[in-house]
């Protein structure tokens, strides 16, 4: 097993590289404003933010095409946007309007997007992995080029779920690329108290499948790990593990004491804070000036304000039509 | 009417191989269903006919190859996933409840998921506790799916195709010992109509309502009942959810007497849901008592004699019948 670092070349143009950053930014923005409509009771239920974890998604979307699908979990805001979710109907479904990505079904660990393959938002830890499989096998029975990226925590590795898709997608040389966001707690469980083995890459070696490790605070460093992957799944060659060694800056859900971990772990985290990193290589590569910056903040601050108008503005689906969608209209 | 008389069984497999045939989209898979032909024999030579790529052998991952049948529907497929038994479903329950059954709803109508699961239900094989449950009361509590359970081989035939046409989830429950009964199969006539509960045999004096496997029992107790000139009517449930309440209401309304024939254990059963729903819909109708037939709060014994105790027997049901009757004929 490798562990891909940032020296790993790519290829990336500077017009991708501030793209890169503005995605990060974007999930940034849109989360801390979410905090804000949470606090202010716009936003209900759980809220998982993905705050410190921004380049695991915004890095691994890059090598993914609208051709693939994408499976996702309910910290998954971050990965809607990085795959080209409107922020309005991101935004509105976490508001519960009829204007949401789910039509206000759903919420915040629910999002789902036909139309960009983005198979949800699925909130009980690993469940969500066996339909990675089975997309990629109708994938593979209807000889389509497309593959399936999987996310999912650290915590689903303690799932039997993780073992048995791993196992089954491997025995069938099925194209899905497993994606695990490895931010070190299951809730609040550190990954050293639930794992005998803490290093995730190299369970992929029992199931007879490559598992590589990459540094999930540098989006160019996941980037590249992703489009290494994905080339080999895309070859037909099986399936992959990627852990993504990354950091929630925030609680787990929006509030908890986090007696589970200590306040200079944390800030230590944040010394390699993704978008900063980013920037900073940026800037080194002066590629990037303040007055950059300042412009990409408030386009992506206009985005944001756009989202929270959108949503705010989306009707309430009427109560009566509380049983739509139970089943399919022409079904019996 | 031209009919052909066959095992259930068969009409399982010429069910399966029919769909095989059909629509180049249908593939089976689960347990044993490849080389082994089936824990019951009902995909025997399959395999051979339609190659692995579409007769899959999958390993003992319950939940993982249900999720997968899932995604697979959502990927443009209609997977057939074979559950050796109800009892280890229960490993795979989560993928049926918190996925299948919810995600068209969750996605705001985005996604449905065209998935048929069939598995063998219910005891009488002196095959212990760990193998003889009916557990199709717990799928037919979720909102989203279909639950059926094909009680002749007529339904064995052809409820699974006209399943594959369904848009959404549907749960097929196949008793155990029905495998082996024989029975008449019509190949002439019209699609089943999935959520309609059938008249097996039509009386006057009370409504025994039944499904699967203890459909046969309740047959056999009429047979007893007309010699003591009791004319009892049985409905065949056939769809578990939705239940087919107007054929059941109907009945009560003509017998003022319901008598309803389950395998399940009696408390939070489909004969409660049943009962309670002639409560509420036909109350003033009725000459006495629901009563139930159920099967005993025990976890199913190994031995034959004790196994029989727990289960819904013929003269338990006639017992039961005679004691309405008794008292309020």
């Amino acid at each position: 097993m490798a562990t891909l670092t940032s020296e790993t070349p790519t290829t990336a143009a500077p017009q991708h590289a501030l793209a890169l950053l503005r995605q990060m930014l974007l999930i940034r923005r849109f989360e801390e404003k979410a905090a804000e409509l949470y606090s202010a009771g716009k936003i209900q239920g759980f809220l998982h933010l993905y705050i410190g974890e921004e380049a695991v998604a915004v890095g691994a979307m890059q090598a993914l095409s609208q051709d693939d699908n994408i499976v996702s979990i309910y910290r998954e805001h971050g990965h809607a946007l990085a795959r080209g979710m409107p922020a309005g109907a991101v935004m509105a479904e976490m508001y519960g309007k009829a204007n949401g990505c789910s039509r206000g079904r759903g919420g915040s660990m629910h999002l789902f997007d036909a139309r960009r393959r983005f198979y949800g938002g699925w909130a009980i830890v690993g469940g969500a992995l066996p339909l990675a499989v089975g997309l990629a096998l109708a994938d593979k029975l209807q000889r389509r080029a497309g593959i399936t990226a999987c996310f999912f925590g650290d915590g689903a590795v303690a799932e039997g779920e993780f073992h048995e898709a791993l196992n089954l997608a491997a025995l069938w040389k099925l194209p899905v690329l497993f994606l695990c966001e490895n931010n070190l707690y299951a809730m609040g469980t550190h990954l050293s108290r639930h794992q005998a083995q803490v290093d995730i890459a190299r369970k992929a070696a029992a199931y007879g499948l490559p598992g590589e490790a990459v540094d999930g605070m540098d989006v160019r460093a996941v980037e590249a790990a992703t489009r290494q992957a994905t080339d080999r799944v895309r070859r037909g060659e099986g399936p992959m593990l990627l852990e993504a060694r990354t950091y929630r800056f925030r609680a787990h859900s929006m509030y908890d004491a986090e007696l589970y971990r200590s306040k200079e772990e944390v800030e230590q985290w944040k010394k390699r804070d993704p978008i900063a990193l980013c920037t900073a290589r940026l800037r080194q590569q002066e590629l990037l000036t303040d007055k950059d910056m300042a412009g990409m903040e408030a386009d992506v601050a206009a985005e944001v304000a756009a989202a929270v108008a959108f949503a705010e503005a989306g009707p309430w689906e009427p109560a009566a039509d509380l049983l739509k969608n139970v089943h399919t209209p022409g079904g019996k | 009417m031209a009919t052909i008389r066959m095992t259930y069984r068969d009409a399982v497999r010429a069910a399966l191989r029919e769909a095989l045939q059909e629509n180049p989209r249908v593939f089976l898979m689960g347990e044993d269903v490849g080389r082994y032909g089936g824990a019951f024999a009902c995909s025997k030579g399959l395999l051979a006919e339609f190659g692995p790529e579409r007769i899959r052998d999958t390993p003992l991952s319950e939940s993982t190859f249900v999720g997968a049948g899932i995604g697979a529907a959502l990927g443009g497929m209609r997977p057939i996933v074979e559950v050796m038994t109800c009892n280890f479903s229960l490993l795979a329950l989560d993928q049926v409840v918190n996925n299948a059954a919810i995600l068209r709803h969750m996605s705001g109508g985005q996604f449905s998921v065209p998935l048929v699961v069939r598995m063998a239900t219910g005891a009488g094989r002196r095959v212990a506790a760990q193998h003889s449950n009916s557990f199709e009361c717990w799928y037919a509590h979720v909102p989203g799916i279909t639950v059926l359970a094909p009680a002749t081989a007529q339904d064995a035939r052809f409820m699974l195709g006209a399943a594959l046409h369904e848009p959404d989830p549907v749960f097929i429950f196949e008793h155990m010992m029905l495998y082996a009964a024989e029975g008449e199969v019509d190949e002439t006539g019209p699609p089943p109509d999935l959520r309609k509960a059938a008249v097996r045999r039509v009386g006057t004096d009370v409504s025994l309502i039944t499904y699967g496997g203890s459909l046969p029992k309740t047959l056999q107790a009429t047979e007893h009942l007309a010699k003591q000139n009791i004319e009892a009517e049985v409905i065949d449930l056939r769809c578990l959810r939705p239940l087919d309440t107007e054929t059941i209401l109907a009945s009560v309304a003509k017998t003022h007497r319901a008598v309803i024939v389950d395998e399940g254990w009696r408390t939070g059963s489909l004969a409660a849901e049943v009962s309670a729903r002639i409560m509420e819909g036909a109350f003033y109708d009725l000459d006495a008592a629901v009563a139930r037939v159920c099967s005993a709060e025990v976890p199913i014994p190994y031995a034959g004699h004790l196994e029989d105790a727990a289960l819904p027997r013929v003269d338990g049901i006639v017992g039961a019948v005679q004691e309405m009757m008794g008292r309020h004929g």
